[in-house]
């Protein structure tokens, strides 16, 4: 994607966003609807920010849910601390404050995840990310200051469409741009082969460590924008399970496969509210669905292109 | 001092427990170099077999309670040795030459589909059941120490198993088989080696050692429910790689170390909200220093 052509794309995406927020609610749509979307547009954010670690890099996190926690807990607390005493014109700016601010302690969690990434390939770099979100959890889960427990309530509902459907067109420009820049080029290649990239001047340790940061930046505003979405914020929400459904994601759209990845994430969010008729069935049907996934199309399911190697 | 000598023996107990199942996590991980993410629901399957195995036969309880344990135990075994190798068979057969990524991810679709399947009402249920006592219960006091009995037969049964599993591997002509698997599969099939049968056996063998770690589990733990295994399995699981995956010895390590640290921490009163943290963080810990594990050895990359 061209510089200026990108730009523009990003623009008209973000009007539209806008344009969509207005008429939800000049005709006041089904609020249902517009929940389900927002949802979409979140899990977009979660799987797109994590393609770029998981796929892009070659890199196996289990953690992603840690990074989102961090940041729905920051922005959360920080609209909740400030929020009363603040004026409705200025909410936007706060809300948007609180939402980077997330984004930001996730990077430099980010950070210290991805620091082992020096030493740790493989199954043991898995590990030690669901390590890292194992703890995060645990430590909100036992911190008064976030609620303990019981977790955040009252979180205003300030995410609407046009948050979520922005802030995803944004995640999707930022990763596109970084990938396809000439720095970006490093990635692939430290996935496909780390001694050749190292050879030829480019420093895996680099890649891995940025891809750790940005990856978790993103995740960090999808956690702001669930927790005003959802207006309560709970430790358990952030368990492993939710790293897995996002890797689940990531490798249903393809590693490495933005579109396909963005397609997967609107398709298993709207899944199981199809399903909900079978609400039993439905974990079960899930779990199937992986399992057959792996074993008829590893590659995912939009991935059409020449192999890469997973 | 009593008191310590109380929480090291307490902490042996629960170490021995996550020994077990890591035993299973490190064998499969020699021979096909991926996380068994469903070891952990066989642990769970293995007892809610031993479950049904008691309830299906109270005379035999009342009359011979210790012949009745073992035949417990050893049915509870019997039924997971031969549902791990019908998962590896099913699930992973399929996927030998792929990716190992892939076949991670298909151990968790395996490990959920179990859950989820066990939590639906027509199967288990998701309620907490009460787990029988399979064992008499004494409680012997030795100087101001309290020794459970039960405990005293978890510590006994898994000597019993690590002596009969390394003789098994170190003796017998299938333990050879399996070394020799776990070494160099190619090599191993050029030499006559049935790959195939080797990995099914470990599998099987896993398994059954899970089954009796789950009962052991049970009998600790208030109840069983169809996500019993999940903590355990996290942890021993964090055991095996901290003795260093695909090491034997070091699965038993790595499991007694961190029952006992697991066990202390959770002693400290400031500590014992955090105890799943200081798993997690002493893995992290001992993996950035020996990224091999404790006693795994480290193999230089090869261009």
């Amino acid at each position: 994607m061209s510089g200026a052509g990108g730009k523009r794309w990003l623009c008209a995406a973000v009007m539209a966003a806008l344009a969509l927020q207005w008429c939800a609610v000049r005709w006041d749509f089904n609020r249902y609807y517009l929940g389900v979307a927002v949802d979409a547009g979140i899990n977009v954010i979660l799987a797109v920010s994590l393609n770029l670690i998981n796929g892009h890099t070659g890199q196996f996190s289990l953690g992603h849910a840690g990074f989102m926690a961090v940041g729905g807990y920051t922005a959360a607390k920080l609209t909740l601390v400030l929020g009363g005493g603040c004026p409705s014109w200025a909410q936007p700016a706060l809300f948007l404050g609180g939402l980077l601010c997330g984004g930001m302690l996730a990077a430099l969690v980010g950070l210290a995840v991805g620091l082992p990434t020096l030493r740790l390939r493989g199954d043991y770099l898995a590990i030690v990310t669901l390590g890292f979100g194992e703890i995060i959890r645990v430590v909100f889960q036992n911190s008064e200051f976030f609620g303990a427990a019981t977790g955040l309530t009252g979180i205003p509902n300030w995410t609407h469409l046009g948050w979520t459907c922005g802030f995803a067109a944004l995640t999707v420009y930022a990763i596109l741009s970084v990938v396809d820049s000439t720095y970006g080029r490093g990635f692939p290649a430290v996935r496909d082969n780390e001694v050749a990239a190292a050879a030829s001047g480019i420093n895996p340790v680099r890649y891995k460590v940025s891809a750790f940061v940005v990856g978790a930046f993103f995740a960090g505003v999808a956690g702001g924008l669930y927790a005003h979405h959802k207006t309560v914020l709970n430790p358990t929400g952030f368990d492993f399970l939710k790293s897995i459904d996002i890797v689940v994601m990531v490798i249903l759209g393809g590693m490495g496969r933005t579109a396909g990845v963005v397609a997967a994430a609107v398709l298993l969010t709207l899944l199981p509210e199809l399903l909900r008729g079978f609400a039993e069935y439905r974990m079960i049907l899930y779990a199937l669905l992986i399992i057959l996934l792996m074993l008829l199309r590893p590659q995912g399911l939009f991935n059409f292109g020449p192999s890469t190697r997973a | 001092m009593t008191e310590f000598a109380q929480q090291l023996l307490n902490g042996l107990a629960l170490g021995s427990i996550y020994a077990l199942i890591a035993l299973g996590y490190t064998m499969v991980y020699g021979v096909l170099r991926f996380i068994n993410f469903a070891h952990s629901d066989v642990l769970m399957l293995g007892a809610f077999a031993a479950f049904y195995l008691a309830a299906a036969t109270p005379h035999m309880a009342a009359a011979t309670p210790l012949l009745h344990a073992g035949m417990v135990v050893l049915g509870a075994a019997l039924i997971c040795a031969v549902l791990g190798a019908l998962i590896e068979r099913l699930a992973y057969r399929p996927l030998r030459d792929r990716p190992r990524i892939t076949v991670l991810i298909t151990a968790i679709g395996v490990s959920l589909l179990i859950e989820y399947t066990c939590q639906h009402p027509a199967v288990f249920g998701a309620a907490t059941r009460s787990f029988p006592q399979l064992f008499p219960q004494h409680n012997l006091t030795l100087g101001g120490l309290t020794l459970s009995s039960n405990d005293l037969a978890v510590l006994g049964i898994t000597a019993l198993l690590l002596a009969l599993l390394w003789f098994v591997v170190q003796k017998t002509k299938l333990g050879v088989a399996m070394r020799a698997v776990a070494f160099n599969p190619q090599a191993a099939s050029l030499m006559g080696v049935d790959v195939g049968r080797i990995i099914s056996v470990t599998f099987a063998l896993g398994s059954a050692l899970a089954a009796v770690a789950g009962i052991a589990y049970a009998l600790r733990a208030p109840g069983i429910e169809p996500l019993m295994g999940v903590q355990p399995g996290i942890k021993a699981f964090i055991a095996a790689v901290l003795g260093g995956i695909g090491n034997l010895p070091g699965a038993v390590l790595g499991g007694l170390l961190l029952g006992l640290i697991e066990t202390f921490a959770g002693g400290l009163k400031q500590l014992s909200n955090y105890r799943d943290a200081i798993a997690f963080a002493l893995l992290i810990i001992i993996l950035i220093l020996r990224p091999a594990g404790l006693l795994g050895r480290e193999q230089p990359e090869k261009v």
